[in-house]
């Protein structure tokens, strides 16, 4: 297996992008990275694209060639192959390019990940997220993702002591970073009043606490690092690309305050990069809802269990900090277009790791880290990118 | 949702009717074929046997649902909990017949039959269990058929 580097990025701004077509995102970032990777069309293997429910979404199966096509490389008739795994979609998506890439079958491979939740109404978008749960047993007693979630927040809290407040400042964070990233779906700051006061969703959780419905597309240029140089002065090594898969309902988990995916996916990710979560300068973590990103801080070894919420309040974890958590806004603030986040999480991180990401920079950043979660953690995804240079 | 798909998981939604492993003797809901405890699973196919849940169990977690499920709208605001049952399975399923700001980890819960939504003004009502408050006295909500096993 060769070492594997990221390339060239390319983002959308997320957000409701009613004037914009599923093929027309797709297009953009997949230009746009092959264009910052400076790669011929010519040298391109394949395309694998994250997307969790364009069939529900848009009545429109199969999409990995509709958007080969639309990039006009269809005469070339170059493999494209979607990758589905509910909000993990984009990060899985990533695993599959970065497998193509590192078992030598493929040399450049274009990853992109692409959702349209705001073609449809609010509650039927609700209802097609909620298809990442599990239907016979969940979903058709009356759970929702985010009542899923809000079990977890109450026992969460229960066990440890975790309060409303703690979970709010995840919400005022991501808003702060979100502030100054203007890909970001909401830009506007918020504080823990607005986010308590909030309308109740389940509770504990209210409307502040969830990520909105987004659309966006995010893409990224795939190589092997022996070739690297040819293609960019910064090319970002790919040291751990891991993924754990658990139960798909919360109530046959060993524990339902611990994301065991997330557990077990962190420890492969840091066994094969060799690295310790002391030494990720940045993380892009899945803050879908306030309490998956204190949770997540846990299971990925960065608190101990139970700790997360009076040390995430307590700045460890923003501007300065000793691991910034989601400079880019985060699911919360730069938005969650569900097949996009785990692509656009190490679109992100590349750029922090190029030293290119302007007022979100985090300053000498060489190590980081992508989480993303399908479901209610029936799959975790972790990544960890090294700077080279 | 299908009608077929719906129908066939009757005896589970209805009954609480989950299996057993006769060689480790835990104990699923819904049911298995394979076992994920012992250690050779694939040995425990053939040996998992049917069993019947009590519906007695305890909320683990809970939370008030006031954005709806499909189906749900015309329950909100309704508790929605994690139940472990006596038996180990833990269940997802309503608290109803108390206020939802009642509802509390530790509260002692027993299963009931109920309708949980219907598709639409004259399609299919799907029912299943809901989960009340144990009464003291030890008396039973009415099952189904009349007839319930307790174990």
């Amino acid at each position: 297996m060769r070492e594997v580097a990221v390339l060239g990025v390319g983002q959308t701004k997320f957000g409701e992008l009613w004037d914009r077509s599923f093929r027309e995102i797709g297009i953009e970032v997949g230009l746009q990275a092959l264009v910052d990777a400076k790669l011929s069309s010519q040298d391109l293997g394949g395309l694998y694209l994250g997307n969790m429910a364009s069939g529900a979404l848009i009545d429109q199966e199969h999409i990995a060639p509709l958007i080969l096509d639309s990039v006009g490389l269809i005469h070339r008739h170059l493999p494209a192959v979607r990758v589905e795994g509910g909000g993990a979609s984009g990060a899985l998506a990533l695993h599959q390019g970065y497998l193509a890439v590192a078992s030598g079958l493929y040399d450049f491979v274009v990853v992109g990940g692409a959702e349209k939740l705001t073609d449809v109404p609010d509650e039927t978008a609700a209802r097609i997220t909620s298809s990442a749960a599990d239907q016979e047993w969940e979903v058709v007693f009356g759970a929702t993702l985010p009542a899923l979630w809000a079990l977890m927040a109450r026992r969460h809290m229960h066990d440890f002591g975790t309060t409303r407040e703690e979970l709010a400042r995840v919400a005022v964070h991501a808003h702060e970073m979100g502030s100054k990233n203007p890909l970001a779906h909401y830009r506007n700051k918020i504080t823990v009043e607005q986010v308590l006061n909030a309308g109740p969703v389940a509770e504990p959780l209210g409307m502040l606490d969830c990520a909105p419905l987004s659309d966006g597309a995010a893409a990224v240029v795939l190589g092997p690092m022996e070739l690297a140089r040819k293609h960019t002065d910064t090319p970002i090594r790919i040291a751990a690309s891991q993924v754990a898969c658990d139960t798909m309902a919360l109530h046959h988990r060993r524990e339902i305050t611990r994301l065991d995916s997330t557990v077990v996916a962190a420890r492969r990710a840091f066994d094969q990069s060799h690295r310790t979560p002391e030494e990720v300068q940045v993380a892009e973590i899945h803050d879908a809802y306030t309490i998956s990103a204190l949770v997540s801080l846990e299971d990925l070894g960065f608190v101990k269990k139970g700790r997360s919420g009076p040390e995430f309040a307590s700045g460890r974890f923003g501007p300065g900090g000793t691991t910034v958590v989601n400079p880019s806004g985060g699911l919360k603030a730069q938005g969650r277009p569900f097949g996009a986040v785990g692509v656009a999480q190490v679109v992100e991180l590349v750029r922090q790791l190029r030293g290119e990401a302007k007022d979100r920079q985090v300053p000498g950043a060489s190590v980081g880290l992508a989480q993303d979660i399908g479901g209610t953690g029936a799959t975790t995804v972790v990544h960890v990118l090294e700077r080279t240079n | 949702m299908s009608v077929a798909r719906f129908w066939r998981e009757t005896p589970r939604r209805y009954n609480l009717g989950g299996s057993k492993c006769t060689m480790c003797g835990t104990v699923y809901f819904p049911p298995r074929t394979v076992c994920p405890e012992c250690t050779s699973h694939r040995q425990s196919i053939e040996k998992m046997v049917p069993f019947q849940l009590s519906g007695e169990g305890e909320v683990v977690s809970f939370t008030v649902v006031h954005e709806a499920a499909e189906g749900f709208e015309l329950q909100v605001p309704y508790a929605l909990a994690l139940v472990k049952t006596r038996e180990g399975p833990v269940l997802t399923g309503q608290i109803v017949d108390i206020e939802p700001s009642a509802v509390a980890i530790g509260l002692k819960v027993r299963a009931t039959f109920r309708k949980l939504r219907e598709e639409g003004a004259s399609g299919v009502i799907h029912y299943g269990y809901k989960f009340t408050p144990l009464e003291e006295s030890g008396s039973l909500p009415v099952a189904v058929s009349g007839e319930r096993n307790s174990t």
